[in-house]
């Protein structure tokens, strides 16, 4: 258990540094002389060689990139070059506003997945099992950004039930923020529904066909307390991985979503860096979206491992 | 083809009389899932409206007219007309041709890069194995479209750029999956036959493993070709791929919600158009996977 443990966290950490390597050189890839953009447009030769010297982007990559770690280990990744503002700040004030979005997403996504996904796998192959299938393969199809301004078209422009862009917070107005917010979540939940669904189905279709299963049809049990007691919790396991791996989706989602609902998140900050050309952002945000995807399935193999005693032996949990 | 490419011929074999029988399977499973040959049936007629756009648009896809600004659905323009009185029909049909482009060759992309350095991976093991791995978990970790609006930015948005940014970001799927299916594959018998034969590793890598892998390759395609669509389309709706005025279905979206008020129209079709696409592509998919590999799902 503690080898596998620690075998995991030391992949993570071999995979962060590859990451701040990544973007690192990403960004210095972009074209444009980094000290002409952060001195600003009126600046002249003196004060972009002043900008150059202040920020050593005159010193060779490797130290820069040892400078920058170094300081992005300490919580410091730079200022915005458009509002001065710290990236740690910017993102700590959009981040929670996103995660509000993915939380209520989850929550529909796992709301009709799981229930449907059951349905789906204890009614094989009738027509329960086609709808929920179809319905499925719907949700992977849509474009969430279409989806989303079909439902902007019909709720807010035609039944005028719901406001189409918009951010009220939480602790202003919750119902407000509910309203604006139920839109773009259920936009997001419904790819993550249709996957999550998939999984479920599957791995309940062969937990069902398990031996203790059929033990449990063989002494008397009711069917309902086979499914719920005995199939619904051991399927959800593999469920769980599905959900980790999801979160880069849900990320990317979110980015299309926030720029269409116009929710002032995390995602549209994404955009807003890219499309302003404010690479101390772009950077910070790119390394903290990475960076928090390896931490959340370094937690999702843990507990996964903690929820199946097989993994623990076996010593690896996947393939990597 | 050696006789192991068994896999590989399968697609092949419809057009091969030769082989009766796989001919036959098909087309019993083909009879099974009447949804996925209705799906294959509307991919080819996306095929065939990307070739043949200039016939079948019927106006050209650029040309204004100021009166005929956002003009409703009518007998000559059946799907209306945009903000700049383009015909919204001609413009949707040379859109699919963008699509498809910008679907196909991204994956082709992500199979020419992905496939041999999985295949590698696989083959060799060792430190190789894990430097490339290493690198495919940091890749990952990248969410795929924050990854491409990335590269388009490093890049520039336009339609090639924004096919190799989606093309790289598919790019490690492609390595985990081929190096998965070599680890299996090169320890089956056949791969140790062929070796303790003189077989060179690569021949053994050609002849051998490949091949036996191909149809499973070719399954995640169907899957990855109409994510990569609707990747297009989500770059180009927010500015970063095709540009204006070329016709790209995310680009007329992204001019559509400017006026959802007054010309609804403007963002049914293009939306739909991709929706079509995308599941028509997920049901041939379904289909292919059922006909070239056996296991239940």
């Amino acid at each position: 258990m503690f080898d596998f443990l620690v075998q995991r966290a030391a992949i993570s950490i071999v995979t962060l540094f590859v990451i701040s390597m990544i973007v690192f050189t990403g960004v210095r890839m972009i074209p444009g002389d980094p000290a002409r953009v952060l001195a600003g447009t009126e600046a002249d030769a003196a004060g972009i060689e002043a900008v150059r010297e202040k920020y050593g982007l005159g010193d060779p990559i490797p130290i820069q990139y040892l400078r920058w770690v170094a300081l992005a280990l300490r919580g410091d990744l730079g200022h915005s070059i458009r509002t001065r503002e710290s990236v740690i700040h910017t993102v700590a004030t959009k981040l929670p506003i996103t995660i509000e979005l993915a939380f209520l997403s989850l929550l529909i996504a796992v709301g009709i997945a799981i229930p449907a996904g059951v349905l789906a796998a204890v009614r094989r192959n009738t027509i329960w099992d086609v709808l929920a299938s179809g319905a499925s393969l719907g949700g992977v199809s849509i474009p969430n950004f279409w989806l989303g301004i079909m439902l902007i078209l019909f709720f807010s422009v035609q039944l005028g039930w719901l406001p189409a862009s918009g951010f009220v917070p939480i602790w202003e107005s919750p119902l407000d923020n509910l309203r604006r917010m139920i839109m773009p979540a259920f936009v997001l939940g419904t790819a993550l529904a249709a996957v999550l669904m998939r999984q479920t189905r599957n791995s309940m279709i062969e937990v069902m066909s398990a031996d203790y299963i059929r033990t449990a049809y063989s002494k008397g049990l009711a069917s309902r307390v086979v499914v719920f007691r005995h199939a619904i919790r051991n399927s959800l396991i593999p469920v769980v991985t599905i959900l980790g791996l999801q979160m880069g989706a849900l990320m990317s989602g979110a980015v299309v979503t926030e720029q269409i609902f116009v929710v002032p998140g995390f995602g549209r900050l994404i955009v807003e860096s890219v499309f302003t050309r404010d690479y101390p952002l772009v950077q910070g945000v790119v390394l903290i979206t990475a960076s928090s995807y390896v931490l959340i399935n370094l937690l999702v193999d843990v507990s996964y491992s903690l929820l199946n005693p097989r993994i623990r032996i076996g010593g690896t949990a996947r393939e990597s | 083809m050696s006789p192991s490419t068994t896999a590989s011929t399968a697609l092949v074999a419809q057009a091969t009389p030769s082989e009766p029988s796989r001919l036959a399977r098909a087309w019993r499973q083909a009879r099974r899932r009447p949804a996925s040959v209705v799906g294959a049936a509307i991919v080819l007629l996306f095929v065939a409206a990307a070739l043949g756009a200039p016939w079948i648009a019927g106006a050209d896809p650029m040309q204004t007219d100021w009166k005929l600004v956002r003009k409703a659905p009518s007998l000559a323009h059946p799907f209306g007309t945009d903000d700049l009185g383009r015909d919204t029909f001609a413009r949707v049909v040379w859109g699919t041709r963008i699509s498809m482009q910008a679907g196909v060759f991204s994956i082709l992309l992500a199979i020419a890069v992905g496939v041999p350095m999985g295949l590698v991976a696989g083959f060799y093991r060792g430190a190789l194995d894990q430097t490339i791995m290493r690198l495919t978990d940091a890749w990952l970790a990248f969410p795929f479209l924050i990854l491409a609006i990335g590269l388009v930015t490093i890049m520039g948005p336009s339609l090639t750029n924004a096919t190799v940014a989606i093309g790289l970001g598919a790019t490690p799927t492609y390595i985990r999956l081929t190096r998965g299916l070599v680890l299996a594959t090169a320890a089956e018998d056949y791969v140790q036959g062929a070796r303790a034969l003189g077989a060179g590793d690569l021949r053994l890598m050609s002849r051998h493993v490949l091949p036996n892998i191909v149809s499973s390759l070719l399954v995640q395609a169907t899957i990855s070709i109409p994510i990569a669509i609707i990747a297009e389309a989500v770059l180009s709706f927010l500015g970063l791929g095709v540009q204006p005025p070329a016709p790209s279905w995310g680009t007329m979206l992204n001019t559509a919600q400017q006026f959802l008020e007054t010309a609804p129209w403007m963002a049914w079709w293009p939306g739909l158009a991709i929706f079509s696409l995308a599941l028509s592509f997920n049901l041939a998919g379904d289909g292919l996977r059922d006909l070239l590999d056996p296991r239940d799902y």
